[in-house]
């Protein structure tokens, strides 16, 4: 067990080095983190509830309050507090996503996993499963899937639809990019040697093939992650969300639905995009870090020479 | 010497710049000459220089590539003074390159035909109909059936490529064809078929070849002169019999000393002769020694070799007439005016 | 494998994802609880008992789901008949057949867009490695895939109509409703601007990526220095030997995309109103118009199917080395 703790730690340790020396993964690093620290220091941020409504002298509800008038980011329809709702919002977009995404990678590692390592009539079985969801539109189908999901009555949070929703279907890329890591690695005679001295199936996975395809899974993590996010927002924009426990999705649902735009509350249509694109971006660049630890590129082509090819000292430039 | 050389290369020397920012230098000071007609053996180990001397010659250096120093003269032009699109007209008409077909050399989505007639359009030798034509003599003359044009590089066999490459190159009739390690990766027989075209293009055609390889058997064969090459520099130059009879260098020594009898190659083992394995690394080529490359590895080193990198030293027998130079301390003293 | 098992085995493929979509949409709709009427109508919506027994006459709700409803349905969707909307009292595929031209000429014209620019961008990004424009095709194709699609349409509309007085809701402005489009193409063309510029960045963002990356893995290859040998220009050896090699991966990729033609600008046909398939998709699922949703659904997915098996046929045609594998 320790063991496998230390690989884990290794492919981190690793990615954590990779981005270090890259200042764009730095970059992005600190745009994720930055907004893991918000949601989580939230209550510490701000001294309402996202559902709290703020009142003016007259004890209405302080609508479409610009900044300037109550900051940092004014109030929305109702009158609640944005900049609240924003950093709170922080904590369901991520959490949905961090789950719907540890689904996603589990299942995707064990279709994968067992696609590439026990092969045969397994693996094409999974591969055309595979295949035939990839082939359909996976907008329309979730949409169809939650409305179904919902209509049964089943008493979970909406949240909880969305997190399954987006888990199933979006496991397909660690699947087939771990099928062909573990193809790979199943060749290499250490394993051969190990099923020979009588290891079982599940201790060879674990010590020989594990290993090397945890780089390959934390990259895709990355992936998956900023997917989920997109597509949660997306999911909730269009009403599906929690509106009790508002993502930056469901913020935007709101601010659509209810007039933001028409109104020119920019504060309230403004800030939940922009926190998408920082933490999806965040995500995208540490992923192209990790990625090019990976995979690193090819450091030319060939046709890069010209100008400077010829730099011979005493001679006009050829 | 009573012709001119077709090709002079002198003091060429050529960089690249690493990831990393380091400079590496792949070639230094590397002369020799090419006669017309004549064939010349450029061997070494991987990554001594060979690739980057032909790609220097015909300035297709990749990005991070530079010359800085030396001239490359063809029929009496430094080619290296030449503007981009003056070098683009004498590519091809004057040298043309053979690289190892059994690779990606060829465009897996093009037709064989279309491709070797490219060249011959692109250089505006004749219309469309007698390049055509032209393309047909090429395929003929290399052997490749004619109902084969229009395949793809994909559909012919690895021997088949390497012809197609030949026949590609001869396309607008060069005087001098670089040959990059022709016949690596192809079996003994077809290696020996690929050997026999080029000798009878070079009868027919007078045109010079130089052969990039790291096959001793095949330089024995086929060249006139060989430069050994060792770590970005000419180690020994001189006509194939004297350097493999009466090698100067300890490193052209080493290489040989497992060798047979050049006149025995008939009898050559499967795969053709690679060098021997000396043991060591060659030299990092951007952390080089102020002294001789090979000395690390050189079982007759002296004091000297780790102060200086020795110069090229005329060791021709007196009176042969021929050129034979080789560049090791042990050999004296340079003498004024050698190249 | 050789040509034909390659193209039957996607034939299969094809075949078989249709019947899967066709079993999801006949089962979820008769897995929710309660009174069958409820896989045509949803729960939220109030019927009388009489509308309830007409309804369950006419979808034949009375009968046992196997085989019976399962035969009937399959029979009746293989005929073309896709049922009828009862929020809109037409059938399915008329409704559908009404609002796919809308949607078809905003993706498409889009994507025509996103293509030609994407591929142009991308190949001079991966020709002219490490000069600014690189850099700022690979930051803006990073940019486009951050930003959630509504979310753009919702900055573009704000500023398109406050800026330039473009319309911000529906196909066509409501007097021109229900006129064929030709006859109002200047309205029309007006109302599709914003969505259409919405979509195009982010199919750019995506075509630019694998173009710049597919051209730079191209150029990288053997035939392009045995091009440059032969005495070809630059700009000559992209054009005549990189480029038909790097686009490639970009053909499959298209084709793919155009079978999202039909369904992928939900997004986008919500924020704007735009009168098309994804608003109508949209529409029924909140109406839970179940007919409805599972027709749009149907064609979405059936749409997708046959674009990729397109895809599959055009990189047959078009790799020859794919033909003797």
């Amino acid at each position: 067990m320790g063991e496998r703790r230390s690989r884990w730690s290794g492919a981190l340790r690793g990615a954590g080095r990779a981005i270090r020396r890259n200042k764009l993964g730095l970059f992005g690093a600190v745009l994720v983190l930055t907004a893991l620290v918000l949601g989580v220091c939230a209550p510490l941020l701000t001294a309402y509830a996202p559902t709290d409504i703020i009142r003016d002298a007259d004890g209405h509800g302080l609508t479409f309050a610009p900044p300037w008038e109550h900051g940092p980011l004014g109030t929305d329809d109702a009158g609640r507090d944005v900049w609240t709702q924003l950093i709170y919002g922080a904590r369901i977009s991520l959490t949905v996503a961090a789950l719907a995404g540890f689904i996603a990678i589990s299942i995707g590692s064990l279709v994968g996993i067992t696609a590439g390592y026990v092969g045969g009539r397994a693996d094409a079985g999974l591969m055309r499963v595979t295949d035939v969801l990839l082939v359909i539109p996976d907008l329309p189908l979730m949409l169809v899937l939650i409305a179904t999901l919902r209509q049964m009555d089943l008493r979970v949070s909406p949240l909880a639809v969305l997190i399954v929703v987006i888990g199933l279907l979006y496991w397909t890329s660690t699947a087939r990019l771990i099928r062909s890591q573990v193809l790979t690695v199943k060749e290499r005679q250490f394993v051969d040697r190990s099923r020979a001295i009588g290891a079982g199936r599940i201790h060879v996975v674990r010590r020989h093939i594990l290993p090397q395809i945890m780089p390959l899974i934390v990259v895709n993590t990355v992936l998956v992650l900023s997917t989920a996010i997109l597509v949660e927002s997306g999911l909730a924009f269009l009403g599906l969300g929690d509106p009790t426990q508002p993502s930056w999705g469901t913020m935007l649902n709101f601010a659509f639905d209810r007039s933001a735009i028409t109104n020119g509350a920019w504060w309230f249509y403004l800030p939940p995009g922009i926190a998408i694109v920082w933490v999806v971006l965040g995500f995208a660049l540490l992923g192209n870090v990790l990625e090019e630890r990976l995979n690193p590129r090819l450091t030319g082509h060939h046709l890069e020479g010209g100008k400077g090819m010829v730099a011979v000292p005493g001679r006009s430039e050829a | 010497m009573t012709e001119p050389p077709l090709l002079s290369v002198r003091h060429l020397t050529t960089e690249f710049t690493l990831a990393d920012g380091q400079v590496a230098r792949a070639l230094e000071d590397v002369s020799f000459d090419v006669l017309p007609g004549q064939t010349v053996g450029l061997v070494g180990e991987s990554g001594c220089g060979k690739t980057t001397t032909l790609l220097s010659v015909m300035r297709l250096l990749p990005g991070n590539g530079r010359i800085s120093g030396g001239s490359v003269l063809f029929k009496g032009t430094d080619l290296l003074t030449l503007s981009e699109r003056e070098m683009r007209s004498h590519r091809w008409t004057d040298i043309a390159v053979v690289f190892q077909g059994a690779m990606n050399a060829l465009n897996p989505v093009m037709k064989i035909a279309d491709q070797i007639r490219e060249a011959i359009l692109l250089h505006d030798l004749m219309d469309r109909k007698a390049a055509d034509r032209r393309v047909d003599d090429l395929l003929e003359l290399v052997g490749i059936p004619r109902a084969r044009r229009n395949q793809y590089p994909h559909q012919y066999s690895g021997g088949m490529r390497q012809r197609a490459m030949i026949a590609m190159a001869l396309a607008c009739s060069p005087d001098l064809l670089f040959a990059d390690e022709p016949t690596t990766a192809l079996d003994v027989m077809i290696q020996a078929q690929v050997f026999e075209l080029f000798k009878r293009i070079q009868a027919e055609f007078g045109l010079a070849i130089v052969l990039v390889t790291h096959d001793l058997g095949v330089v024995a064969e086929m060249c006139d002169v060989v430069v050994v090459m060792y770590g970005g520099m000419v180690a020994e130059v001189g006509p194939a019999d004297s350097v493999y009879n009466e090698p100067q260098h300890p490193y052209t020594q080493r290489l040989l000393a497992a060798f047979p009898d050049p006149s025995q190659s008939a009898d050559l083992p499967e795969g053709g002769q690679d060098l021997a394995t000396i043991p060591g690394t060659p030299p990092r080529l951007n952390a080089l020694p102020p002294g001789c490359r090979f000395e690390p590895r050189c079982e007759r080193r002296i004091d000297r070799c780790t102060e200086a990198s020795p110069a090229l030293v005329d060791v021709a027998v007196p009176g042969s007439g021929a050129r034979h130079l080789a560049a090791c301390h042990l050999l004296g003293e340079p003498e004024a005016g050698d190249a | 494998m050789d040509r034909r098992s390659f193209l039957l085995r996607k034939a299969g493929l094809a075949l078989l994802t249709i019947l899967v979509v066709f079993g999801i949409n006949f089962v979820l709709f008769r897995v929710l609880p309660g009174d069958p009427v409820r896989s045509v109508i949803g729960r939220g919506v109030r019927i009388t008992p009489e509308t309830q027994e007409a309804l369950r006459e006419q979808f034949g709700l009375g009968k046992p789901v196997f085989p019976d409803q399962l035969v009937d349905t399959a029979g009746q969707w293989l005929q073309g008949n896709l049922g009828i909307s009862w929020s809109l009292r037409r059938p399915v595929t008329e409704v559908l057949a009404s609002k796919l031209w809308n949607t078809v000429i905003l993706v498409g014209l889009a994507q025509l867009v996103a293509i030609i620019l994407g591929v142009l961008l991308g190949m001079l990004a991966g020709w002219k490695r490490k000069t600014p424009l690189d850099a700022g095709a690979l930051g803006f194709s990073l940019v486009a895939w951050s930003i959630p699609t509504f979310w753009l349409g919702i900055i573009l509309l704000v500023a398109g109509s406050t800026w330039f007085g473009l319309p911000t809701a529906g196909a066509v402005s409501p007097e021109n409703t229900g006129k064929p489009l030709l006859s109002v193409l200047p309205d029309f063309a007006r109302h599709l601007l914003l969505p259409a510029l919405t979509l195009t960045i982010v199919f750019l963002g995506e075509y630019m990526l694998i173009m710049r990356s597919s051209i730079r893995e191209v150029l990288a290859d053997d035939y392009i220095l045995t091009a440059r040998a032969k005495g070809l220009s630059d700009w000559q050896v992209l054009r005549k030997h990189a480029l038909r090699n790097a686009l490639l991966p970009i053909v499959t990729v298209i084709a793919i995309n155009i079978g999202f033609i039909v369904g992928g600008a939900i997004y986008v046909e919500t924020v704007f109103s735009y009168d098309g398939l994804g608003k109508l998709f949209q529409t029924a699922l909140v109406k839970q118009d179940y007919p409805l949703l599972q027709g749009a659904f149907m064609l979405l997915a059936v749409s997708v199917v046959i674009a990729n098996f397109t895809a599959d046929l055009l990189y047959v045609v078009l790799d020859p080395r794919v033909k003797d594998t």
